[in-house]
């Protein structure tokens, strides 16, 4: 009984393997037809077979580990700075009504600006070093976290404040025991989006001003007509976002197990 | 027996309670006038809408604003205190947090070595002290309602305030609670007062039945219930008290039917 179930799940598990990669695959190997046919020209899109060679080329050279490191650097900088005000603006925020009154409109007013309009300014202020680059990065990691907690604190729900009230629980001990452990859902998505707007950020800065970085390679690249080094960046990009996903993923389900236990039931 | 007292611990006088709507003022309730005695349990039936709830709501100091006189041990009730326990109809445990940590949630201003030992008698007390590590979610929901009893009476309230506590049980698990709730009384002593719309789980269970009205909410009639306990629910006593109880609610559904004769 035992090993057929597991054999089951295990057959079942690489079916959904399959369906999970099967359409990156197809895409490639059109893409790869269509090239080798003579259909698309290799200066307008170099073929896969010749990204992935550029791809092995920049690695062995060093210098996609290089760009790539000092890109995620900038990210968690910027989003290591965005993620502690976030939060702690976020707590505070979603516990006071009035700091929420006082705070509401300039927050509302400054997030739909997005970061790479604040470029010029950045420069103006810090120069065109670091600085400039983690302070954009902060810009757009900053915005969900804070909402995101905001929310997830208001969403206590209603029912556990008259428990604490008919058993006369403190104020601290409420906010420790029911409302953080509450949001921390809304926080997680909060910090997942941050994340993703913080690498989209940091590409957008070092298109426009910097010597390193996934960005500048892909800038640097399209001055010199080399789509294929424009699309390992690309590629790399997006790889590197889904794996940050994935990690901030695992990391919530550790933390809020009891919420997937009940979702399960 | 314990019966009103005139030094009863609760005392409610003339209680009026409305709420604002938007076409002017609704009465939710309208000159109760309720003495409930020391170590007594009062049933509270009424069908949905006749402000039962929110008479509770009012006792647990839940309500802000009602006109009229509540009293607890003398003095004016004007919000929650840990004289006052309650239970919901939803067990309302908090998910996060194991069993034990939901009942020592209710304890508050005890050093932890005392509040490990009040929480264990109170989990024993409710025959779940073999899942004190456990979550809400892998409890049944008779369980959870035992923790959440648990949970109330870890301050040892005077007063126990149950507000349709099995209303969501199943058949079979909700006499199985309507026995150990007994059981907890007869242990405890504990004042309590339970609010619900099975005629036979007030009958089962009340010293006294307050039979409640709706629009506006108002005692029609309080039924003392001078069985001994355990009850039998198919005693003719039982069954007369049944009897008279539905008469009040059906006398007035039944007399078209009446006139159609």
């Amino acid at each position: 009984m035992a090993p057929e179930h597991t054999t089951t799940t295990r057959l079942q598990k690489l079916k959904h393997f399959i369906q999970y990669i099967a359409l990156s695959g197809v895409v490639i190997a059109v893409w790869q037809g269509l090239s080798e046919l003579g259909y698309i020209k290799p200066i307008i899109l170099p073929p896969p077979s010749r990204v992935a060679l550029t791809f092995r080329d920049l690695l062995l050279s060093g210098d996609l580990p290089r760009h790539l490191g000092m890109s995620i650097l900038r990210v968690l900088e910027g989003f290591g700075i965005a993620a502690l005000l976030g939060l702690g603006l976020g707590v505070a925020i979603g516990l006071s009504r009035t700091l929420d009154r006082i705070s509401d409109l300039i927050i509302q007013v400054v997030k739909p600006i997005p970061p790479i309009a604040w470029i010029p300014l950045a420069i103006l202020w810090f120069g065109i070093g670091e600085q400039s680059k983690v302070y954009i990065i902060f810009l757009g990691a900053f915005f969900p976290i804070i909402i995101n907690t905001t929310d997830g604190i208001r969403q206590t729900d209603h029912k556990f404040v008259e428990v604490a009230r008919i058993l006369a629980v403190p104020r601290c001990k409420f906010v420790r025991q029911v409302v953080l452990p509450g949001a921390l859902p809304a926080i997680m998505t909060g910090l997942r989006v941050g994340l993703m707007v913080a690498w989209m950020c940091v590409v957008a800065a070092e298109l426009i001003t910097a010597s390193s970085g996934i960005g500048y390679l892909i800038m640097d690249a399209r001055q010199l007509s080399q789509s294929d080094v424009v699309l390992v960046g690309m590629i790399t990009i997006g790889v590197i976002g889904k794996l940050m996903d994935s990690l901030i993923r695992r990391l919530e389900k550790r933390l809020i197990s009891w919420k997937i236990a009940f979702a399960g039931n | 027996m314990s019966v009103a007292r005139s030094a009863g611990n609760l005392i409610i006088e003339s209680l009026n309670k409305s709420y604002k709507v938007e076409s002017g003022e609704v009465n939710a309730l309208q000159g109760i006038d309720l003495t409930i005695g020391e170590g007594e349990f009062v049933s509270i039936v009424g069908s949905s809408g006749c402000g039962k709830s929110t008479l509770l709501r009012i006792i647990a100091g839940l309500e802000n604003g009602y006109s009229g006189e509540a009293r607890i041990g003398g003095k004016r009730i004007a919000g929650p205190g840990l004289d006052r326990g309650m239970v919901f109809q939803e067990h309302r445990l908090i998910p996060w947090l194991t069993v034990e940590q939901n009942v020592a949630f209710g304890l508050n201003g005890l050093e932890s070595g005392r509040s490990d030992t009040v929480v264990r008698e109170h989990l024993e007390l409710v025959g779940l002290a073999n899942f004190a590590r456990a979550l809400p979610h892998q409890l049944s929901g008779g369980m959870s309602q035992r923790v959440a009893i648990a949970r109330a009476l870890v301050n040892n309230p005077q007063l126990l305030l149950l507000d349709e506590p099995f209303g969501s049980l199943d058949a079979l698990t909700r006499i199985q609670m309507q026995q150990e709730i007994l059981r907890i009384w007869e242990v405890e002593r504990t004042t309590m007062v339970l609010v619900t719309h099975d005629i036979d789980e007030a009958i089962f269970l009340g010293d006294r039945v307050v039979v409640m009205s709706s629009r506006p909410g108002t005692i029609k009639k309080i039924v003392p219930v001078q069985l001994p306990r355990p009850r039998d629910r198919s005693s003719y006593d039982f069954v007369q008290i049944r009897k008279e109880i539905y008469t009040e609610f059906f006398a007035e559904a039944e007399r078209p039917f009446a006139y159609a004769i």
